[in-house]
């Protein structure tokens, strides 16, 4: 069990590690790929920057120096986060289990625009397999996406519904389907249905019949773990206090997840205040499981 | 005061027979935004008088989810006089519930 988990690897990620780090918190960095700031070429806008720098080499730096304080990195993606006294992450290459967690993936603007699809939501349309499967049990469901996280979100419903049919919407599968599951790889026109999802129809003019769609788009982002977990967003934003808190207990956000100027500077003051704010959160659940032990 | 929870057996007379507006919070276990919306939900239920508020486990209560749509949890369904008169999917704000029940 770690004390503080970052999904993140970016500058809020790492810099809220260095803090939790050094005030002895358990701390582990996980991180997926290259971010926005790793695809910057030239960082001349950030303190200290003397000569530019990469955002490669800023982001390589700054895990050397998180390494060195103590932090653990690892890569993966995590999928879904759920609670069980504390927090459990599910990635594709293991579970992980932390009292705090930071949400710090950036950014990465998901909007689909396909007929339909905004007004079934809640009635077919549904953006959380763990929460919704249940549903649809003995009925022939889509699930959308191209990637692992789609994967992901069938290996939720599958064991429950009587049938899956994986829609890429005209991309280009990143990932291995389950054996029994069809694929259709042609872009959506729309999503049929009056009171609730009856079909969706194809760019081409075809169609299929289902009664419910399951959205994962893409890789499983701070937005998506975010709702979850149960927390507010708003707009393509995590909502937090000023102390990086999200309404979750325990759960926080920094950097451009949750929107504001998206500059490395605001990132690492937000990962900084992030961890001012998980230190003590950690502390007083170590204290009050010593007091339960102890009775 | 506290929610009350509420399943097929109680359902008719504490929700559908009502003498006033009822708020149904459809939740599951295994839901993370259900987690979240319990605790305002009560906050909510402490406040206002006017209205009775109710929880309902749709593990154990599937054939009444069924019945009233829900597909998604949360969902909350305000009831008047025996009838569906608002409904809200997903995590709701203490506002956002205000607003739905007319206060």
């Amino acid at each position: 069990m770690y004390d503080a988990i970052m999904i993140g690897s970016g500058p809020a990620g790492l810099s809220a590690a260095l803090y939790t780090s050094r005030a002895g918190l358990k701390t582990l960095v996980i991180g997926k790929d290259r971010g926005a700031l790793e695809k910057a070429e030239r960082i001349e806008n950030y303190f200290g920057m003397a000569e530019p720098i990469s955002g490669c080499e800023l982001v390589e730096n700054t895990k050397a120096q998180a390494r060195s304080l103590g932090v653990e990195l690892v890569e993966d993606e995590i999928f879904h986060i759920s609670w069980d006294g504390h927090f459990i992450l599910e990635g594709k290459n293991g579970s992980y289990e932390a009292l705090t967690v930071l949400l710090a993936t950036g950014t990465g603007r998901k909007t689909l625009n396909v007929e339909g699809l905004k007004e079934l939501e809640g009635r077919g349309v549904s953006y959380c397999a763990v929460c919704d499967a249940f549903f649809y049990r003995g009925r022939d469901v889509a699930v959308l996406g191209n990637e692992d996280y789609a994967i992901h979100e069938m290996s939720q419903i599958l064991p429950v519904v009587k049938s899956v049919t994986l829609l890429t919407n005209g991309q280009e599968l990143k990932a291995q389907a389950p054996e029994g599951v069809s694929v259709i790889e042609k872009p959506l026109r729309s999503v049929d249905g009056t009171n609730r999802v009856e079909g969706i129809t194809f760019a081409d003019g075809s169609s299929i019949s289902t009664e419910g769609l399951f959205v994962a788009l893409g890789s499983a982002g701070a937005m998506e773990l975010a709702k979850k977990a149960g927390a507010f967003t708003e707009g393509q934003n995590i909502k937090v206090n000023e102390r990086m808190e999200t309404n979750v207990p325990g759960l926080y956000a920094a950097g451009d997840c949750i929107g504001g100027l998206l500059q490395i500077s605001t990132a690492v003051g937000e990962g900084a205040k992030a961890a001012m704010s998980m230190i003590p959160f950690v502390r007083r659940q170590r204290t009050s499981s010593k007091a339960e032990t102890s009775k | 005061m506290k929610p009350i929870e509420v399943s097929e057996q109680n359902f008719e007379q504490e929700v559908l027979k009502s003498d006033v507006p009822v708020l149904v919070d459809f939740w599951a276990t295994w839901c993370g935004p259900c987690r979240m919306q319990a605790p305002i939900v009560d906050e909510l239920a402490e406040e206002v008088t006017s209205v009775k508020f109710a929880k309902l486990d749709v593990d154990a209560n599937g054939r009444l989810a069924q019945q009233y749509g829900v597909m998604n949890i949360p969902t909350l369904l305000v009831f008047k006089e025996g009838k569906v008169a608002g409904s809200a999917v997903g995590l709701q704000s203490k506002e956002s519930l205000k607003e739905l029940l007319g206060l």
